[in-house]
C-alpha cells in the first residue's frame, strides 16, 4: 500500500517536473535566443539550421553600442529620467501617504477615490492634451517634460502602497514625537520613514521600472536623438538602413540590466511591491 | 522663544480651537504637492481633451470653432473604429484569459509540495523572465523570433507542423493572433507572481481536512484553491483588462496596427489620428471615448476593492 503510494508520488513528481520544463521552454527560450543572437554576427542571425553558438561568436555588437555616444546617450537619458521620477515620486507620495494614514480631513474619501481611479485613465487620452501642455510649459523635448508627465503613472500607486504601509505602523510611534513637541515633519522623516524602508524600496523599484519602460510619452514628447530614452532608441535602431539584429539584441540585453540587477538584489521587495496591490 | 509667549497667554479654549483649525490644514499641506500635480496632470488635461473634442480641428487651425458632437459622430460611425473595437476586444479578452490560465497553472506547479525549494526557486526565476523586459525589447525580440526566416518558422517546418514558414506579423490572417500571443507571453508573470503569493497564503490544514474527507487533487483545486484565490483573481483580471485594452507600445512596434488594419487597436487608431493625420479633434473625441470605457472598468475595480476592505 505504502509502496504504491510512493510510486504514485514519484509519478506525480515526474509529471509536475515535465510540465514545469515545458513551461520553462515557453518562458525562457525567447530570452535565451536573444542572448545567443547578441553574440552572433549579423549575417548569422537567420542561418539555417539555427544554432545558439556560431563561428562568429563575439562581443562586437556590445562593443559597437558601448562605443557609440549616440546610443550611450539613450542610457544616460533613461537613467536621469527614471532616477528623477523615482526620487520625486517617493517624496511627494510620502507626504500624501502621511496625510492619508495619520489625519482625518474633509473630502478624504473623495480624494482617495480620485487617486485610485487616476490609475485607470488611459495614457492615450492624456497624450493629446499633454502635447499641448508640455509645449505651453516650454518643456517639449526636455527631461522636465518627461519627468513631470511620468509622475501621473507613478504617483497614485506609490501613494496607495505607502499609505497601506504606514497604516500597518502603530500610531503611538509618531504620536510620541508629537507629544515631545516635534512637528509632523519630524514625525514623518525621523520616525516613519526610517522604519518604512522596506516599503519605500518596493515602491521605489516599481516606480523606477515604470519610468524605465515608458514608451508612449517618450516617443511623443521628445524629438531629437539626444533626448531619446532606451525604449525609443531601440526602435530607432530598427529603422536605420538595414536591421542590425545583433546590435538590437545587445542593446536589449543592456537595457534590461538595471531591472535585472534590481530583481536580483531586491527580489523580496520586488515581489511585494508588485503583488501587494493585488494581494494586500 | 519670544514668539511662543503670546500663545501661552490665550485662554485654553481658544488655544484648542486654533490648534484644531491648524490640524485641519496640516493634512492639506502634506497633500498639496499631490493635489497640484493631479490638477496639472489630470484635471486640466481632461478638461482640455474634452474641449478639443468639441471643436473642429484644433491645434492645426488658428481659429477653431465649436463643432458640437460632430467629431464623436464621425469617430463612432467610422469603419476603422468598429475594426479597432473588435480587435481591442479580441486582444484584451484572449490575453486576460490566457494570463489567468497560465498564471494559475504555473503558480500551482511552482507551489507543488512534491518539489524541493531549490528546484522551485530555479523555475521561478525562469518563469519570471518575460517580466524583466520592457515592451520595446519584447517587440523586437518577437520580430526576430517570428521573422519569416526566423527560428520559430524553422522549428515548425522541421517538425512538419507547417509546410512553409508563415509571415506571422505581416499577413492579415495571422497578425492579430501573433500580437496577442506576444502579449500573453509578456504579461502572464504578473498574474503568476500574485497568485503564487496568494497560494502560499492558503492555510495548509484546509487541504489536510479535504484529504481526510477523500477529496482528490482536482476537487481540492476547485473547492479550496479557486475560492480562496477569488479576490486576487478578480482584482488582477480587472486591472489586466484596463491595462491590456490600453496597450499601445507592443502593437506600435510590432505591426503598427497593420497589415490593412488587422491589428488596429483603439490606442493605435487614436495615435494615428493625432500624430500621423494631425486630426487632433478627432483624436480627442476618440480619446474621450476610450476614457469613458476605461472609467466603466475602473468603477468595477474600485467597487470590488471597497467590497474587500
Amino acid at each position: 500500500m505504502s509502496k504504491t503510494k510512493k510510486q504514485r508520488e514519484a509519478l506525480e513528481r515526474t509529471g509536475v517536473l515535465l510540465a514545469l520544463i515545458g513551461g520553462a521552454v515557453f518562458a525562457g527560450f525567447p530570452v535565451l535566443w536573444m542572448l545567443a543572437s547578441s553574440f552572433k554576427s549579423n549575417t548569422e542571425i537567420f542561418e539555417a539550421p539555427p544554432r545558439f553558438i556560431t563561428e562568429g561568436f563575439s562581443f562586437a555588437a556590445y562593443a559597437s553600442i558601448l562605443s557609440d555616444p549616440t546610443k550611450m546617450r539613450f542610457f544616460i537619458n533613461s537613467y536621469v529620467v527614471a532616477l528623477a521620477v523615482t526620487g520625486l515620486t517617493l517624496v511627494v507620495a510620502l507626504f500624501a501617504a502621511y496625510a492619508f494614514s495619520r489625519f482625518d480631513f474633509p473630502f478624504k474619501r473623495t480624494i482617495n477615490i480620485v487617486i485610485v481611479s487616476v490609475q485607470a485613465v488611459p495614457p492615450i487620452t492624456l497624450l493629446v492634451p499633454y502635447f499641448g501642455l508640455v509645449v505651453f510649459l516650454r518643456m517639449f523635448n526636455t527631461y522636465q517634460g518627461l519627468i513631470l508627465t511620468y509622475m501621473v503613472f507613478t504617483l497614485p500607486y506609490a501613494i496607495i502602497m505607502l499609505t497601506g504601509y504606514f497604516n500597518t505602523l502603530p500610531r503611538e510611534l509618531d504620536e510620541a514625537v508629537r507629544v515631545d513637541g516635534g512637528g509632523p515633519m519630524t514625525a514623518l522623516w525621523r520616525i516613519l520613514v526610517p522604519v518604512s524602508v522596506p516599503g519605500i524600496v518596493s515602491v521605489g523599484i516599481y516606480t523606477f521600472m515604470i519610468a524605465w519602460n515608458e514608451y508612449l510619452f517618450a516617443l511623443t514628447l521628445t524629438k531629437t536623438q539626444d533626448m531619446r530614452t532606451v525604449p525609443i532608441g531601440i526602435q530607432l535602431l530598427m529603422g536605420q538602413h538595414s536591421y542590425q539584429w545583433n546590435e538590437m539584441m545587445a542593446i536589449s540585453i543592456l537595457g534590461c540590466i538595471p531591472i535585472l540587477i534590481l530583481y536580483i538584489f531586491f527580489q523580496r521587495y520586488f515581489m511585494s511591491g508588485m503583488t501587494a496591490g493585488a494581494v494586500k | 522663544m519670544v514668539l511662543l509667549t503670546p500663545k501661552t497667554l490665550d485662554a485654553p479654549a481658544e488655544v484648542a480651537a486654533r490648534a484644531k483649525k491648524k490640524r485641519n490644514l496640516v493634512p492639506f499641506a502634506f497633500l498639496s504637492p499631490t493635489i497640484i500635480l493631479l490638477v496639472i496632470l489630470m484635471l486640466i488635461p481632461i478638461v482640455m481633451v474634452i474641449g478639443y473634442s468639441l471643436m473642429d480641428n484644433v491645434i492645426m487651425k488658428t481659429n477653431p470653432v465649436f463643432a458640437g458632437f460632430n467629431n464623436y459622430v464621425e469617430v463612432l460611425g467610422s469603419e476603422i473604429f468598429r475594426t479597432a473595437v473588435l480587435n481591442t476586444t479580441f486582444f484584451t479578452t484572449v490575453s486576460v484569459g490566457a494570463h489567468l490560465v497560465l498564471g494559475l497553472v504555473f503558480s500551482t506547479l511552482l507551489n507543488s509540495r512534491l518539489l524541493n525549494g531549490a528546484t522551485k526557486a530555479l523555475f521561478r526565476v525562469i518563469y519570471v523572465l518575460p517580466w524583466l523586459f520592457t515592451v520595446a525589447i519584447i517587440a523586437i525580440l518577437w520580430r526576430l523570433l517570428l521573422n519569416p526566416n526566423g527560428v520559430i518558422n524553422y522549428v515548425l517546418v522541421t517538425l512538419g507542423i507547417t509546410e512553409t514558414g508563415a509571415e506571422w506579423l505581416s499577413s492579415p490572417g495571422t497578425a492579430l493572433f501573433a500580437v496577442t500571443f506576444i502579449n500573453i507571453w509578456a504579461g502572464y508573470p504578473f498574474f503568476m507572481v500574485s497568485l503564487l503569493a496568494g497560494l502560499q497564503g492558503i492555510p495548509r490544514d484546509l487541504y489536510e481536512a479535504a484529504r481526510v474527507d477523500g477529496a482528490n487533487g482536482l476537487q481540492q483545486f476547485v473547492n479550496i484553491t479557486l475560492p480562496q484565490l477569488r479576490p486576487i483573481i478578480v482584482s488582477m483580471a480587472v486591472l489586466d483588462l484596463i491595462w491590456t485594452s490600453q496597450q499601445f507600445a507592443l502593437i506600435w512596434m510590432t505591426t503598427g496596427g497593420g497589415p490593412i488594419n488587422a491589428t488596429e487597436m483603439l490606442s493605435t487608431m487614436t495615435y494615428k489620428m493625432a500624430f500621423s493625420n494631425y486630426q487632433f479633434s478627432l483624436a480627442s473625441a476618440s480619446a474621450v471615448i476610450i476614457l469613458v470605457m476605461s472609467m466603466v472598468l475602473a468603477y468595477f475595480y474600485v467597487r470590488h476593492q471597497k467590497a474587500r476592505d
